[in-house]
């Protein structure tokens, strides 16, 4: 992983930690689709959003140095000093 | 017997071939296999043995139960935080933990501790508690089981017959298959009980008018507070449960999943549908438990609210599609937790005392199925002494894993961590979980009281763990240019 996808991926989780604690719903007892409480109704939407998240994180962040240096292929654990078995 | 008993006693049969037949796949006397499926687990069954290891008993009859006390809020402060902290600790941790597993030859996680802190001590520390927070765990899977199969059962099974039949089936497969067998009985305990949660919930939603007519008899009671997170809550409580899902970064069930992997790219489907999986089971199960606040006296214990739901509105094969799933979601854990102390107590007692060279493959396999013979008879006996209390430490266990996270994070992403760190981060989690516990204990564990300054107890565990490990790392000698390089490597 880049450190620039390594920083995203670190600002994602804490816009999503700080998203995590809705006050603004606290007190409020609508029933969303007329049975689904607001405050239960926002966290089963955030778990879907933290489920998008981590898919874009595979999509674009994905480490993909790990594969090769736990086969051996590489010795080094940072993209930005991947060396593979071709370049030796 | 009953039609309930019989779709119950059918499951523990369905699960036990299944495991017991995994280990014809496998390859026989290699204990790679045994204890590692030989690196071949691949995305499907990673995911679904992950969640089903992650999600105890909890997941169905208490988060039911504690939505039935406190609302809607148990629903943000556990799933939801565990949906996010999950999966990045799957990434984070669990991936590369895989890959120096995979590279290194690993087994267990103090395997890794010990060539990462360069101490055999820190191992010898490690041990007893990792296995001590691990026995509590064991105990509520089969006291529950046991308690749930005895009063399904109608007198025909006791509490101590009922825990002795769902060791007996777990012990039979986890000795036969391995951690392989583990994993298949593991994958289909989950789909059993996230479809039976979604069946409990369509039909407890059905005999109560349908989901409008559910919540708005909970809007239009006395009980509308279940509805909102004001009455039950603190801000600051809600927020420090964030804390209690790093948890699973120290398992060190978890750890052994890990390792089964076929390869990085298997842990994609875990980190990326974890949350998705949370959701359908407990959104379902916390509408239940609110549900029930106008159906149920106060005073109902609040582990028996989901039973007592479907009984009360239920058919008797419902009651025993229930059952299996309960059993189902408390088995998936038991199994790989007995698996992981039985692997531990081979690799880190026997092997420390005896070098694995002394042994050929299959006296290992064997080492590790005597092992967990012993731990599920020495459970089992546990069980029945065992004051009803001990329910109240899984929080206390998934508290002193969260608290011990600090050693592993800087294991892997600080090259300056040493061992010196690492055992003042252990002795000083030690040391603050008694001290905590004991007060909570003394208190009666009540919500209330366990908070401190409006926050959970973990909070200081955590900090003051991380504030060890981070001032023995610097007072002490850095590691070995040998150890960094083979953890940290960076191109010649």
């Amino acid at each position: 992983m880049t450190p620039k996808a390594r920083n995203v991926v670190f600002v994602g989780v804490l816009v999503l930690m700080v998203l995590h604690h809705d006050f603004w719903l606290w007190s409020d007892r609508t029933l969303v689709f007329g049975f689904l409480p607001s405050g239960l109704t926002w966290h089963a939407g955030y778990s879907l959003v933290a489920a998008l998240f981590w898919y874009l994180v595979m999509k674009y962040a994905w480490p993909s140095e790990i594969e090769d240096f736990a086969e051996g292929k590489i010795d080094s654990l940072s993209e930005a000093d991947k060396t593979t078995e071709d370049d030796k | 017997m009953s039609p309930s008993i019989m779709i119950i006693f059918g499951y523990l049969g369905l699960i036990l071939i299944l495991g017991v037949s995994s280990s014809f796949f496998g390859k026989k006397g290699d204990s790679s296999d045994y204890f590692k499926a030989s690196n071949s687990i691949g995305p499907v069954l990673l995911l679904l043995t992950v969640f089903g290891t992650t999600m105890t008993a909890f997941a169905l009859v208490g988060s039911s139960g504690e939505a039935f006390q406190r609302g809607i809020g148990v629903y943000g402060l556990m799933a939801s935080w565990s949906g996010l902290i999950h999966s990045a600790v799957f990434f984070l941790i669990g991936i590369k933990l895989w890959a120096f597993g995979k590279k290194y030859n690993y087994n267990t996680q103090i395997q890794f501790f010990k060539a990462r802190y360069e101490s055999k001590a820190l191992g010898y520390m490690l041990f007893p508690i990792l296995v001590a927070l691990v026995i509590p765990y064991l105990l509520i899977g089969v006291m529950a089981g046991g308690a749930f199969l005895a009063k399904t059962s109608d007198g025909m099974l006791t509490k101590a017959s009922a825990g002795a039949l769902i060791c007996g089936v777990v012990l039979v497969y986890v000795f036969f298959g391995g951690i392989r067998g583990t994993t298949w009985a593991n994958a289909m305990q989950t789909l059993v009980f996230i479809i039976t949660g979604i069946i409990a919930f369509y039909m407890i939603s059905d005999k109560l008018g349908g989901l409008q007519a559910a919540s708005e008899a909970v809007l239009n009671s006395e009980h509308a507070g279940h509805l909102s997170r004001e009455e039950h809550f603190k801000h600051s409580e809600f927020f420090s449960y964030f804390l209690i899902p790093l948890s699973v970064g120290m398992f060190p069930h978890l750890f052994q999943h890990w390792l089964t992997a076929k390869s990085a790219k298997s842990f994609k489907l875990s980190v990326g549908l974890h949350p998705i999986c949370i959701m359908l089971v407990w959104v379902p199960c916390v509408l239940i438990g609110i549900w029930s606040v106008t159906q149920l006296a106060s005073d109902t214990k609040t582990t028996l609210i989901l039973p007592i739901m479907i009984k009360k509105l239920g058919s008797p094969y419902m009651a025993g599609i229930l059952g299996a799933g309960i059993l189902a979601a408390i088995m998936s854990s038991l199994d790989s937790q007995f698996m992981c102390v039985g692997t531990m107590f081979t690799n880190d007692f026997l092997f420390s005392i005896k070098d694995e060279s002394n042994f050929t493959d299959k006296q290992k396999i064997w080492a590790g199925r005597i092992f967990i013979v012993l731990i599920v008879a020495v459970t089992w006996g546990l069980a029945q002494i065992a004051p009803p209390q001990v329910f109240r430490l899984a929080v206390w266990c998934f508290s002193g894993f969260a608290a011990l996270f600090p050693i592993v994070f800087a294991a892997l992403y600080w090259r300056r961590a040493t061992k010196v760190g690492a055992m003042a981060s252990l002795i000083v989690t030690a040391v603050m979980w008694c001290i905590l516990f004991f007060r909570a204990a003394n208190n009666g564990f009540s919500h209330e009281t366990q908070l401190i300054m409006g926050v959970m107890p973990v909070t200081f565990m955590f900090l003051a763990s991380a504030a060890a490990m981070l001032i023995g790392s610097l007072v002490s000698a850095p590691p070995t240019e040998e150890t960094v390089g083979k953890f940290f490597p960076k191109k010649a």
